[in-house]
């Protein structure tokens, strides 16, 4: 039994339209995911924007209706009634990609950390004010500011109080989406090395969901490759840096700005045969309707999709 | 053959909070030539926009100080009705957000001609909506007659950013400022932008400023690179020192807190503290120095100003020689800097 496993999920949001305003059709944001994360482990869920990673993560946290498909967490299926879920969701929690749109101005620091303690725990004043400053030490923050207002902090101040008000049920599963991308890169890096820490302090499983290759790449041990709401390539971190299979893969691989200029005409060559393959072989790649197959395993933990021999 | 395209002179541009003036952009002298792209890199308040506005005369109620001699022409304070000969023709800017940087009333095709319109005054305008379409095919986008007549809502962020582009090069400007082109756009399609840029600088000798805050940009895109923090040039050099011999601290500091899609270190590197706001910024001494606290004190110069280490190569204050990072020893840290 594994920690989280996602059997083939789909999201599809309806197209309303014409008499009665019926459905006429489907988005299909998310078709046919699946994929499982052991604990203590992060996993990266990668794509451009429009290929379904955030649906994919909200739907596992209930924030979209799931169309079909399992999401089963330590065993119980999420997807059931939400009564009966009730007790698993303190499990799961997340971390919103903009620190300046995903706290409260109205409110004081105190209550939106506490607002997910008071929902499932019963303390008195003493003991939530005690336990907030208990978590704010935790993300570097000082225990002061709790009565300030989140207009007071910095961009990367405001993505700890995220994460502390994430953090504040001792969940098991986090869904980091986007956590980083809002902000500067030296900031990045102290929320990326802080979300390290508290994962072995804590042993916190992530869910991390991303379009920086890069910030995957140092965060990850394992990776799944999204692509117009279906998987295109899965694997381990070596399996998708060193050995990408997928000609998508390739190209996303291939766009990540290199660091050392010295590399440039190399980079610059590179990326030119991998534009090339892609023109040539994208039948080989995608289906009529320019999707991707269903997924074939190369190796014991990585797969790909690619059409079905024979 | 390198030739002078740009020369800034002790610029500053002061914003009133209150009733004072903060200097957003303070004393920063830098030259572009023709055919070069000069990179400025720094953190979201830096001043590197604010350089890039007041090079473009865009800033409305701003003191500027200091010269900007666009070919050996002073346009810091020239008339707006000059500036407005200049703009749009002779040099032109590509805009951030490409969702709000359009006018989303108005046709793409009406958009790009509007440039055109104002500068190439004899131009029928049969001959305006074919530069228009040719204008579209260059910068990529496919059906580019289909497209004239699209508006902006209609067309992707990719699709929109190469609109603007096509704005901007619509009379071959002999200086673009590129701010922060592609950081609104997916992986892929950034890689698609940066080329088309790179292409059309070759094809028109154009020199490019090309701000970013990503450093991977930088190194793909930049021949020289000036590295900007609290408003002031801490390091310029060439694209190749500065990525393989960085001096200044901010400089190291930030290259070692990008995550490395090499393989390497386990930690990134955090600047501690935040970049002070405008109107608390230290006027004296080394602006960096109260980001570096491990540092000892009397290491930074009075009022530092920019040294050449080597040709080409500036670097603002002394306390390089004396930096390290808080997890290595000081031994191994003076790489050779003498």
């Amino acid at each position: 039994m594994g920690f989280l496993e996602v059997e083939d999920l789909k999201v599809y949001f309806p197209i309303k339209g014409g008499l009665f305003n019926r459905t006429l059709g489907n988005i299909k944001a998310v078709d046919g995911v699946s994929f499982s994360i052991e604990q203590g482990k992060t996993y990266g869920l990668v794509g451009e924007s429009g290929s379904g990673k955030t649906t994919t993560g909200r739907a596992i946290i209930g924030l979209n209706d799931i169309t079909s498909g399992k999401v089963l967490f330590e065993g119980k299926d999420l997807t059931s009634k939400k009564s009966k879920t009730a007790s698993v969701r303190k499990d799961i929690q997340m971390i919103f990609q903009d620190p300046y749109s995903s706290l409260n101005p109205k409110k004081r620091v105190l209550d939106i950390v506490a607002e997910p303690i008071r929902n499932f725990e019963k303390l008195s004043k003493q003991e939530e004010k005690k336990r907030v400053q208990e978590l704010l030490e935790m993300v570097g923050l000082s225990p002061e500011s709790i009565l300030k207002y989140p207009h007071e902090f910095s961009g990367g101040q405001r993505q700890r109080i995220g994460v502390a008000r994430a953090i504040a049920l001792k969940p098991k599963l986090i869904i980091a989406d986007e956590p980083v991308s809002a902000l500067d890169v030296s900031v990045q890096a102290q929320v990326l090395n802080f979300m390290q820490d508290i994962q072995k302090e804590l042993n916190l499983t992530y869910l991390f969901i991303s379009h920086d290759l890069g910030v995957v790449k140092h965060m990850c041990d394992e990776i799944g490759i999204m692509y117009k709401g279906r998987y295109v390539e899965q694997g381990t971190k070596q399996d998708i840096f060193e050995n990408p299979q997928h000609i998508y893969t390739k190209r996303l691989v291939a766009a990540i700005p290199d660091i050392d200029p010295r590399h440039r005409a190399e980079q610059k060559q590179f990326r030119e045969d991998v534009q090339r393959e892609y023109e040539q072989s994208y039948n080989d790649y995608f289906d009529s309707e320019g999707l991707a197959y269903g997924l074939q395993s190369v190796s014991d933990t990585h797969l790909v999709a690619l059409p079905e021999k024979g | 053959m390198s030739e002078k395209l740009l020369e800034i002179k002790n610029l500053k541009t002061s914003f009133r909070i209150k009733d004072d003036y903060y200097a957003a952009v303070d004393d920063v002298t830098l030259t572009l030539n023709k055919n070069e792209v000069l990179g400025i890199v720094g953190e979201s308040g830096s001043g590197k926009s604010a350089l890039a506005f007041s090079v473009m005369g865009l800033h409305n109620r701003a003191k500027i100080e200091g010269n900007i001699l666009f070919k050996d022409q002073d346009i810091a304070n020239i008339s707006p009705a000059k500036l407005n000969k200049l703009r749009g023709d002779d040099m032109a800017m590509i805009f951030q957000d490409p969702l709000t940087a359009l006018n989303p009333l108005m046709i793409v095709g009406d958009q790009i001609s509007e440039t055109l319109l104002l500068h190439k005054k004899n131009m029928s305008q049969k001959q305006r909506k074919d530069r228009v379409i040719s204008l579209l095919d260059q910068v990529g986008i496919p059906y580019p007659e289909h497209v004239y007549n699209q508006f902006p809502h209609e067309l992707s962020g990719g699709m929109r950013q190469r609109v603007i582009i096509a704005i901007a090069i619509a009379n071959q400007p002999e200086l673009l400022i590129a701010d922060e082109p592609t950081t609104a756009l997916d992986v892929t399609i950034q890689a698609q932008i940066l080329d088309l840029i790179k292409d059309l600088k070759d094809d028109m000798n154009t020199g490019i400023i090309l701000i970013t805050h990503d450093l991977g940009v930088v190194a793909e895109m930049a021949d020289r690179v000036a590295v900007m923090y609290a408003g002031q040039i801490v390091e310029i050099a060439d694209v190749h020192t500065l990525f393989e011999n960085p001096l200044h601290p901010y400089t190291r500091s930030l290259l070692n807190s990008v995550p490395n899609t090499q393989e390497g270190q386990d930690k990134l590197h955090v600047i501690q503290g935040i970049v002070p706001s405008l109107s608390k910024l230290p006027r004296e001494g080394c602006r960096f120095a109260a980001r570096m606290p491990w540092i000892d004190e009397s290491v930074h110069e009075e009022n530092p100003v920019l040294h050449e280490i080597k040709p080409g190569h500036f670097v603002r204050c002394t306390c390089h020689k004396h930096f390290y990072f808080p997890d290595e020893s000081k031994e191994d840290s003076n790489h050779g800097v003498s």
